[in-house]
């Protein structure tokens, strides 16, 4: 993540990036003239400042939208390990069936928190059930209930996008209370995909960690399913505040855990678009 | 001669740590001012960064995100301690494939590490040092519970901290670290016992709420105490 692709990255969701940095685009220049005279150490720092300035006070978003969005995805995640566990002879009873259910246990409380915490900022909950998804994404996964294997593919790919995208929504919440809240929320999808990984492993004896690799050949998909590579877009990256974490600081991390050590966020279109694909016309995120 | 020495050489390492206080209380009066005078005083600031007199030891001041992130640096400095010293262990009944993903975790840890140490420059607080005599590197069952612990307070902490980031960057990236840190728990614990990867029940001390669906949230006034046991080096709290 260097900061023109944050830059970049900021300008798909935030047009006016630039202005807000500084209304002479032109200037843009001047402080990458700048940056190439600060040490690599203050760089990250003056990034901080830089931003601070660009959006002061006033956040792009509103709260209950963010809110609304997550309450989006607790739907999805609910209702499919909801139908999962409602198919006959797909989970494996035990262990597999325990931890499915721990997992639409956490999923139903967060549709049930976030639903209060919007009704009480006065706001709307979006009213989403399971007639309004469509698990199969067009038939991409055709056998997600009959076929355990691709239903574990499917739960891992849910919850690294739901990792994901509480990181991404984090700024818009910054130094609220609600922002822990959302924070303890996203550590529990991570739970979840780190358990849900072990299992996927395990079940297909495929070399997938609890923590996010690199792909074969270095590629930011390391599940091995290319149909859910836009979950891991960027999960490659080994730049962090423009700091790289290869090698860092003379150490032997190398570039597999110095991709490994970083999550990264995905914006809030980037979900939308993932998350679309098992939302049915007529409910679409927009 | 041999304690004259000695004296000598604890007089001037005061006199160091009073300069390189001194140096880092002036970076931070001009932490929030331009990028160019930032890099100035960052140029200006000469502190030996390895060293820390474990008596006086080190200062979070919490006034500003600086202080924050060294609360982060202090903790990845523990969690990479630790797996270090796992990784030169033998633990007993240690599989070849947990040895690897501890040698993953180990080195994830130190990335944390190197990172928060860079990315603070001069404004950094010196190295840590630990003490982890109440654990038994030989034995597998005493890892994994002392890294389950180290795990959960990670993420307990990066959760309780967030809120008080100001800079956007470094919100995300706090963001970044801690869900793999949470990913590094649920592995730990399910080593520990299958499936209780996300056993919230057990985390209430930690301000999980379980019935919420919600993971472990503290304040570093409740995080450092917990740490302290495993770390030699006094850590001074200001501005919290």
């Amino acid at each position: 993540m260097n900061i023109i692709n944050i830059l970049d990255e900021i300008e798909k969701v935030d047009g006016e990036i630039y202005e807000r940095l500084n209304p002479r685009r032109a200037a843009m220049k001047s402080f990458f003239n700048v940056g190439k005279k600060i040490s690599l150490a203050a760089l990250p720092l003056a990034l901080g400042s830089m931003f601070q300035k660009a959006y002061g006070q006033s956040n792009p978003a509103n709260v209950t939208e963010v809110l609304n969005f997550a309450l989006a995805l607790e739907h999805l995640e609910y209702n499919f390990y909801n139908r999962a566990l409602l198919s006959t002879g797909l989970i494996p009873a035990g262990a597999a069936t325990t931890a499915i259910t721990t997992i639409r246990t956490h999923e139903l409380a967060h549709v049930n928190l976030l639903r209060s915490a919007i009704t009480g900022a006065g706001g709307t909950p979006i009213a989403l059930t399971e007639a309004n998804f469509d698990f199969t994404a067009g038939n991409t996964f055709g056998d997600v209930f009959t076929n355990y294997g691709t239903f574990l593919k499917v739960a891992t790919a849910f919850e690294d996008t739901g990792v994901r995208a509480y990181k991404g929504q984090a700024p818009i919440l910054k130094g609220m209370p609600v922002l822990t809240t959302a924070l303890q929320i996203h550590s529990v999808e991570a739970r979840h995909a780190s358990h849900l990984r072990q299992m996927t492993a395990a079940f297909l004896n495929v070399p997938l960690k609890p923590w996010v690799g690199l792909g074969a050949n270095g590629v930011s998909n390391d599940t091995g399913v290319p149909q859910v590579d836009p979950v891991y877009a960027r999960e490659n990256n080994t730049i962090q505040a423009n700091i790289e974490i290869t090698g860092i600081n003379g150490t032997a991390v190398t570039r597999a855990a110095a991709a490994e050590s970083f999550d990264e966020f995905l914006t809030g279109a980037e979900v939308k678009t993932i998350a679309n694909l098992f939302i049915r016309t007529g409910s679409k995120l927009t | 001669m041999k304690n004259n020495e000695l004296e000598t050489k604890s007089e001037l390492q005061e006199e160091s740590l009073l300069k390189s206080t001194v140096g880092r209380r002036s970076f931070l009066q001009y932490a929030g001012a331009s990028a160019a005078v930032l890099a100035l005083v960052a140029a200006g600031c000469r502190k030996d960064r390895n060293y820390t007199d474990p008596v006086a030891g080190v200062t979070l001041d919490f006034k500003d995100d600086f202080g924050v992130l060294n609360y982060a640096y202090a903790l990845e400095q523990l969690e990479a301690a630790f797996y270090i010293q796992v990784a030169n262990s033998n633990p007993s009944g240690f599989t070849t494939a947990q040895k690897a993903y501890f040698q993953d975790v180990q080195f994830h840890e130190i990335a944390h590490r190197e990172f928060f140490k860079k990315a603070l420059g001069t404004a950094a607080i010196g190295s840590l040092e630990v003490n982890f005599s109440a654990v038994d590197f030989t034995s597998g069952a005493s890892v994994l519970a002392t890294a389950k612990t180290f795990e959960d307070l990670g993420v307990a902490a990066y959760n309780g901290a967030g809120v008080r980031l100001k800079e956007t960057a470094y919100l995300v990236l706090a963001g970044q670290i801690v869900s793999v840190e949470a990913r590094h728990a649920a592995y730990v614990r399910d080593q520990i016992s299958n499936g209780t990867f996300a056993d919230l029940g057990t985390l209430t001390a930690f301000g999980a709420v379980d019935a919420n669906g919600l993971d472990g949230a503290l304040t570093p006034d409740k995080v450092l105490p917990l740490a302290a046991p495993f770390i030699k080096t006094k850590i001074n709290v200001i501005n919290l």
